[in-house]
């Protein structure tokens, strides 16, 4: 079932055209992810969709509600992280949670909520002082507080470090498998990758394309790369002969084979086939980051 | 609302700038200025009243109302906008209107805070006597006060950014204190500052202020500059209040 049906939105500010036209499906209980460069419009699409901004063209309906005219039953479904800090400076954890919970009529448990994402010992300590990951643990604690079925997070893990990164997945992970749909900003491949069910990419305000990381991944007919340092001396033509195999190349030690299809597979089988042992063996596969390239003709990031 | 109330009241006493300038420096100045000795003379200029009578402790309560009203609430607010918390809230069922209200009702508690500070102060240290129309008083305090905090609004409104509004507020200010007569008793004004006076708000706040501390009804002009301003400035501020 879909919560989020975006057709054809539209977004102007003056002078340039922000979104040009998006259309996309979120269904109930995925991790759809909204990958694209800086300045795709990404932020600007979900901005619309809680009903931050208002849309020159277009519409957009979260569970059944236009965001335009029914803001307030769309704040009680929907709840947003926001890309940039929001909170005053001086107020505590707790009191924020508190807060936020006093805004809604049916809240979770903040204390509980403040457990889950790690904050109980920062209870006492004011915005101001938490770091990066701890902000952004918080924000997502407040999008949550509401009790949402949609939960809408803008570049949850720009800015940390690479483990508080790495918890924060985990943290969204979790938050998925109580049941709330989870819509993800970001310009990070690899956070996209790793977490979305389904993928829009998004380039210069237009959807690109959707699908699962996989199913992107596969439409590019990227070229693969097989690297290793063969046991006893190779002929190239022995791989060349195969199919798959379009150039090899060698540097000191080393052979580079790249081709497509099971490239990686034929490879081994034919050195096999030989007694020869592929030490060091690296496997470069395409990634997103191909596909968007594929797609349009420019790199992610 | 009340948590919003509660939360907001309690980051405003976490500033111990806003308490100490906006509550304690009137009501200490008042304690200072009003012991030195000439203050409690009869002045001939004053139709023979003393100036810790009425003068001092309306202009004080003015000080204190003008500090809240053209530094903290602008700053708070245009601070939270800057810093996208009323748009965070705005993505809640929760108003954000709900928060300039609550900033409005916090600031008009300290001022009531400030005023009673200074009454009983006044009447306990310098035996400077109570306000003689009480009733009239009250009604002019809450006027006038109205009529700051929404100017403070219209300044929170059009400011930038939040280190721009009290900037801003405070070269609003000064001008208001002066031409209310804080440094120049309004009867000993050259006639052209006493007409900019009349018309400034702050100028016929303090005089009404005086006049009911004094036990009379005020003149109608003051309450009508004083409505005049707050219809005026509240009608700007929400027509030019941004959000984000
Ligand atoms: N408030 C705004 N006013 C004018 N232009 C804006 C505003 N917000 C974003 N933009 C512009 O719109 C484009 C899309 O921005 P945004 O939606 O933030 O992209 P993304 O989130 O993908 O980085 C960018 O070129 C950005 O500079
Ligand atoms: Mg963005």
């Amino acid at each position: 079932m879909k919560v989020i049906e975006v057709r054809n939105l539209h977004k102007r500010y003056p002078g340039h055209v922000a979104v040009d036209d998006v259309s996309f499906e979120v269904a109930e209980g995925e991790i759809f992810g909204i990958l694209g460069p800086n300045g795709a419009g990404k932020t600007t699409t979900v901005e619309c969709v809680a009903g931050l901004r208002v849309p020159d063209g277009g519409t957009v309906q979260v569970a059944g509600l236009d965001p335009r005219h029914e803001r307030k039953a769309l704040h009680r479904v929907l709840g947003v992280q926001l890309q940039s800090a929001a909170l005053p400076e001086k107020i505590k954890v707790w009191e924020a949670l508190d807060l936020y919970a006093s805004f809604y009529p049916d809240p979770a448990d903040w204390r509980e909520l403040m457990e889950r994402v790690g904050l109980a010992e920062k209870r006492d300590t004011a915005f101001a002082k938490l770091s990066g990951g701890q902000r952004q643990r918080l924000s997502v604690a407040l999008a949550l507080v509401g009790r949402p079925r949609v939960a809408v997070l803008d570049e949850l893990t720009t800015g940390l470090d690479p483990q508080a990164r790495r918890d924060t997945w985990e943290l969204v992970e979790q938050v998925r498998d109580s049941g709330v749909t989870i819509v993800l900003v970001t310009h990070f491949m690899e956070e996209a990758e790793r977490l979305c069910d389904r993928i829009a990419l998004i380039d210069r305000g237009r959807v690109v394309a959707v699908d699962t990381p996989a199913g992107l991944v596969a439409r590019v007919d990227a070229e693969q790369r097989v690297r290793f340092r063969p046991s006893a001396p190779v002929d190239d033509a022995l791989l060349l002969a195969l199919p798959q195999v379009r150039e090899v190349s060698r540097s000191g030690d080393h052979v580079t084979v790249s081709g497509t299809g099971d490239l990686a597979a034929s490879v081994t089988l034919a050195l096999a086939g030989h007694h020869i042992v592929p030490a060091d063996l690296r496997i470069e596969q395409a990634t997103l980051d191909d596909a968007f390239l594929a797609l349009t003709g420019r790199k992610l990031s | 609302m009340k948590k919003i109330l509660l939360v907001e009241a309690k980051l405003h006493l976490r500033d111990v700038g806003t308490v100490v300038f906006s509550v304690v420096l009137p009501v200490a100045l008042l304690l200072v200025i009003g012991s030195i000795p000439q203050m409690s003379e009869p002045d001939p200029a004053f139709g023979g009243e003393r100036l810790i009578d009425t003068q001092l402790p309306s202009m004080m309560t003015l000080l204190a109302l003008l500090t809240l009203a053209f530094t903290v609430l602008p700053a708070v607010l245009a601070t939270y906008r800057e810093q996208g918390v009323l748009r965070r809230m705005s993505t809640t069922p929760m108003h954000p209107g709900r928060m300039l209200a609550a900033q409005l009702v916090i600031n008009l508690v300290l001022g009531v805070g400030a005023v009673v500070l200074l009454v009983v102060a006044g009447r306990l240290v310098l035996g400077t006597a109570l306000p003689r129309l009480p009733v009239g008083f009250v009604l002019v305090f809450l006027l006038g006060a109205a009529a700051l905090l929404a100017m403070g609004l219209l300044i929170a409104a059009l400011a930038p950014s939040g280190k721009a509004a009290p900037l801003i507020g405070t070269s609003v200010m000064f001008p208001l204190m002066f031409v209310a007569g804080m440094w120049v008793p309004r009867e000993v004004m050259p006639d052209a500052l006493r007409v900019v006076s009349d018309y400034s708000v702050a100028g016929p706040f303090a005089q009404a202020l005086r006049a009911t501390w004094a036990g009379q009804w005020p003149e109608p002009a003051n309450l009508v500059v004083m409505g005049a301003g707050l219809v005026v400035c509240s009608v700007l501020a929400v027509r030019f209040f941004r959000w984000e």
